[in-house]
């Protein structure tokens, strides 16, 4: 006899009360930004935000109770048909699409409008682990490399047309998954070396110190080193293409637009231009940091109730949160972040397929890029970068896009008992 | 490998949690600059400026009162114009102005309000009032300014004005801030403190674009203005009222005081400027025409103006004479007009008859056994200490010395010391030749007509003076008045010597200033001429009235009008005359007096 696909015991609760109780600090942190205290509407007013957002949290709620009651083998068989449909979405969205700002990112009827590009990140998570379960596939080898980037590069690139460089970014997280599934780790360690490097040359005003630094470690290296020719000439060579790197950064640099440029050098100079381009960081910053230890006290901010924060109750709606909470309400926050993505990194240890696994390191990498990015630059710790704050930030299709990627993920990991074992 | 690969990612995860919540403990907890700036940010200070004190006269008659004034303000965004041609006429401005006026305001801000037009009069105010309500985007802002319902008293009163820079750098109270009005002389600097009052302050919140979204904590930290304190005056209004009558036209002062009290009746400057001419935002503009005039109308002559005492010194000189025992009723000189120049009376002269004709070889007699008492054999050396001596009486008269009367920049007057002869001439190179003109109140002796009145009050007093002030009460209460208005001065002459020379400055009148004589009142008087070597000297007479029990002391200096005779004795007598009986009963010499052909 087929054991039932819904066992309430088998649910890993611990994920789903942390998920509850983030979506309910967001809603709570929604109606903080939008309250007028000279209006005084509820929190449950459909006029303003709050109201809204809440009927996002019950067909969010529906959407959980569909995933939950459908077949646990239903999300694996329809990987590749979802995935096509959505970069079918994805490519009609700037023909169909509405724009706004310059971006076509939603098509829908009317009120009634989705952000493709949001659920394409479940979908990509799900072709992913599809195309990457197969015991053969592996990730150290070059041509299994380059199928796994392929799939990542299809909805990148249809995303960067439509363009939303911030959730085309998203993307790249998978390289947490690749990690835990074999690419190796010099690719890291090169990345990070390089993005160290890119930093450095980008914040210290003259090039010439870094180019100085990096002949010097040269030197270093081939002193301890062997010695041998070999040797002197590799490590020379590198240190030539680093110093020329360098140098091509600001030229690099200086051909993006104009924006992104000015992002970037926000970052290093936030006073730069406190009224223009860093005026979002800067109202941010004084947002979070007037909220002191424990806060302003709920619907007592000042900074994000009016409007001094641009995108407060999307993008940066970790600054009410910041103002009205200060420190606690953050440390709060991030430390219910920091054990959702242990937790499941747990979960997805104890998967017995490794489709599973993959997924859930997709969920994984999703949820971190964008917990990571989205507070950082609110603090001016990266560019500002448009992506919302998972569960927290208001928006339907944010909200529907994150719950469908964690749900499928909680539904594979309760149905574990059920599937055979077929690691690689 | 890979079993190693979970707790990197377990250790990145907590990691970037660490990470970002260091830089939170940065920002919200070692940091506190963006507490300040969320506050300038998003809260506004708005003080609510307080109602100056009021200002009466001493029968509780308004002199300064606060007059609103409007300003109509403009929010260009909320603005709409309507019938452009109905618009112009009912403000009563050119295409070109509100053109004008509403793109200024544009530039300042277009959600902000701004003035749109300045200071409506109060009919103005009427009649625009109703037909606002057709014009979204425009509101009238309710400010007061200075005004006075007669225009009388300027000097005294003084007036206020922007605070400048200088006087915000050196106020240590930190009260003030840039635009504030601040009394700039007269009563209104000295009593600045009383009448300025308490500012309230009201904290609002206003987001990004700086619309109002309510109080800061419901209010808890706004606190309430409180209005200045109202001051009475010691002026009588109507004796100021009739003396600015009599001096319109001419240049001088009048000082009026009660002699037991020290209370200043009347206080004129002439020529006087209208106070509501410097008020408002016509203030600079007046202040600048008023200050090119070469009349010098804000020049506060009473306290400012020095002239040598002349013939009205002889009275202290005769006190000081009578006090040191050089000197009796009896003592008798001989008017020996080789030693200084003399009119033709009976001769010699007791000091009664000194004093009655005014003879200056008598007083340059007396003078010199007052100076030259034999202290020292050495004769320069005698006259110096001498000198000295005598100084330190005459300060005691209110000389030489600021009285402390209650407005700002009193001038102290002059009454050489021995030092200042040494300075000039040479230590031991002096002697009494050198200084007898001092003798009939001339040489070095400066006085100012303030000092003159106190002197005046001082005769009335026989011996005694307060000094002389403009306050009588601050909110009705005056024991409220500083406490050096309440301190009786003795000048260190004994009241009896005063009786003799009380009698002689009442027969004086009838020597040299017949005009001031009243058949019922019997006023002491004493007349001067400050000679001017510009020009005609200037009429000069001090008295008081009654002469028993006297309720009113005065100096009158009249410039360039020649003899203390005619000018100033007539104008003194009237003075007394309408504060004693409210009545003038000698139209003829009220006549004499404004038409003011007193040189003939």
């Amino acid at each position: 006899m087929r054991e039932t696909d819904i066992n309430i015991n088998r649910v890993d609760w611990i994920t789903v009360m942390i998920y509850f109780v983030l979506v309910m600090i967001g809603w709570f942190n929604i109606y903080a930004a939008v309250y007028d205290g000279q209006v005084d509407k509820s929190i449950f007013d459909t006029s303003i935000n709050s109201g809204i957002q809440l009927v996002w949290i019950g067909t969010a709620i529906a959407i959980i109770i569909v995933i939950m009651a459908a077949d646990y083998r239903l999300f694996e068989n329809l990987a590749i048909p979802i995935y096509l449909v959505m970069l079918v979405l994805l490519l009609l969205t700037p023909f169909i699409g509405k724009e706004v700002n310059g971006q076509i990112l939603t098509i829908g009827f009317g009120s009634f409008r989705i952000q493709p590009g949001e659920f394409a990140k479940f979908a990509t998570a799900l072709a992913l682990a599809k195309f990457m379960e197969r015991p053969t596939f592996d990730l150290s080898k070059t041509k299994y490399q380059l199928q796994a980037f392929g799939v990542l590069l299809l909805p990148i690139i249809l995303i960067i047309l439509q363009p939303d460089t911030g959730t085309a970014m998203v993307y790249f997280s998978m390289l947490i998954m690749f990690y835990r599934e074999g690419l190796p780790q010099k690719y890291y360690i090169l990345g990070i070396g390089i993005i160290a490097i890119a930093l450095l040359a980008l914040g210290i005003e003259n090039n010439l110190y870094l180019a100085g630094a990096i002949v010097v470690i040269v030197v270093i290296l081939i002193i301890m080193g062997k010695k041998t020719p070999q040797q002197i000439i590799g490590f020379s060579v590198i240190g030539l293409v680093l110093i020329a790197f360098t140098y091509s950064l600001d030229l690099v640099v200086s051909k993006l637009p104009e924006h992104q440029q000015n992002r970037i050098m926000v970052l290093f100079n936030p006073d730069l231009d406190p009224l223009g381009v860093g005026w979002n960081v800067t109202q941010s910053k004084i947002a979070i940091g007037s909220g002191g230890l424990a806060g302003k006290g709920y619907l007592q901010g000042t900074q994000t109730k009016f409007d001094f924060v641009p995108e407060q109750h999307t993008d940066f709606i970790f600054c009410t949160l910041g103002e009205e909470f200060g420190w606690l309400g953050s440390f709060v926050v991030i430390a219910l972040f920091v054990t959702l993505l242990t937790r499941l990194v747990f979960m997805a240890e104890r998967q017995k397929n490794r489709f599973n696994r993959i997924y859930g390191y997709c969920v994984i990498s999703i949820l971190m890029f964008h917990f990571m990015i989205n507070i950082a630059m609110t603090i001016g710790l990266f560019p500002v970068v448009g992506i919302p704050l998972p569960f927290f930030s208001y928006g339907g299709s944010s909200l529907w896009s994150f719950t469908i990627l964690l749900f499928i993920f909680i539904k594979m990991d309760s149905a574990r008992a059920l599937q055979l074992g077929r690691m690689g | 490998m890979n079993d190693q690969r979970p707790v990197v990612i377990i250790i990145f995860v907590f990691l970037v949690g660490a990470v970002l919540l260091t830089k939170l403990f940065m920002i919200q907890v070692m940091d506190d600059s963006f507490m300040k700036r969320a506050e300038r940010n998003a809260i506004q200070r708005i003080v609510d400026h307080p109602y100056r004190g009021l200002v009466y006269d001493r029968n509780g008659k308004l002199l300064v009162y606060n007059n609103p004034i409007f300003d109509l303000m403009i929010v260009p965004k909320e603005f709409e114009v309507g019938d452009t041609t109905r618009f112009l006429e009912l403000f009563k401005i050119s295409k070109e102005e509100l053109i004008e006026s509403y793109q200024t305001a544009r530039n300042y801000s277009s959600v902000k309000p701004s003035t749109f037009i300045k200071q409506i009069s109060t009919n103005e105010f009427a009649r625009i009032q109703d037909f606002l309500i057709d014009y979204p985007g425009l509101f009238i802002m309710t400010r007061s300014v200075r005004s006075y319902p007669n225009p009388i008293a300027s000097h005294a009163l003084g007036y206020i004005g922007e605070i400048s820079g200088r006087q915000l750098e050196r106020d240590s109270s930190g009260y003030y801030v840039q635009g504030d009005y601040v009394g700039l002389s007269g009563m209104e600097r000295f009593y600045e403190d009383e009448l300025r009052g308490e500012k309230g302050v009201k904290y609002k919140m206003v987001n990004v674009r700086g619309i109002d979204k309510g109080p800061f904590k419901d209010g808890e930290f706004d606190t309430a203005s409180v209005a200045g304190h109202n001051i009475n005056s010691s002026i009588d209004m109507e004796l100021q009222k009739y003396g600015e009558m009599l001096m319109m036209g001419k240049t001088g002062s009048v000082v009026a005081i009660e002699p037991k009290t020290g209370e200043i009746l009347s206080m004129i400057s002439a020529p006087f400027y209208d106070p509501n001419s410097l008020t408002g935002s016509d203030f600079g503009k007046s202040y600048t025409a008023l200050n090119k005039l070469e009349t010098k109308p804000l020049f506060n002559r009473p306290i400012m103006a020095t002239y040598p005492p002349g013939s009205i010194f002889k009275i202290v000189q005769s006190l000081i004479g009578l006090q040191e025992g050089i000197l009796t009723p009896e003592t008798t000189f001989a008017c020996n007009k080789s030693l200084v120049a003399c009119h033709n009376h009976p001769s010699p002269v007791n000091l009664f008859g000194a004093i009655r004709n005014s003879c200056n070889p008598y007083y340059h007699q007396a003078f010199r056994q007052i100076i030259n008492q034999e202290v020292s054999s050495n004769t320069f050396k005698d006259t110096e200490i001498g000198l000295d001596a005598w100084r330190e009486r005459v300060l005691k008269f209110g000389l030489g010395g600021q009285l402390g009367v209650d407005m700002p920049n009193e001038k102290i007057g002059d009454v050489p010391s021995s030092r200042y002869y040494d300075r000039v001439y040479g230590e031991g190179r002096w002697k009494y030749s050198t200084i007898y003109s001092l003798s009939i109140g001339q040489g070095e002796l400066l006085v100012t007509p303030l000092q003159m009145a106190n002197l005046a009050a001082i005769f009335a007093n026989k011996g005694f003076y307060y000094t002389p002030h403009l306050i009588r009460a601050i909110d009705g209460d005056n024991t409220k008045i500083p406490k050096e208005y309440q301190t009786k001065h003795m000048v260190g002459v004994d009241a009896h010597h005063f009786d003799m020379v009380q009698d002689a400055m009442v027969q004086a009148l009838y020597g040299t200033a017949t005009r001031a004589i009243m058949k019922d009142i019997q006023i002491a008087g004493k007349t001067g001429t400050a000679q001017n070597p510009h020009g005609e000297d200037h009429s000069v007479f001090i008295a008081f009235a009654p002469k028993e029990n006297p309720q009113i002391a005065i100096a009158v200096y009249v410039e360039n009008a020649g003899w203390g005779g005619r000018a100033a004795a007539s104008t003194a007598s009237l003075m007394i005359e309408k504060y004693l009986k409210d009545s003038i009963s000698r139209p003829d010499l009220e006549n004499y007096v404004i038409a003011g052909n007193f040189i003939y």
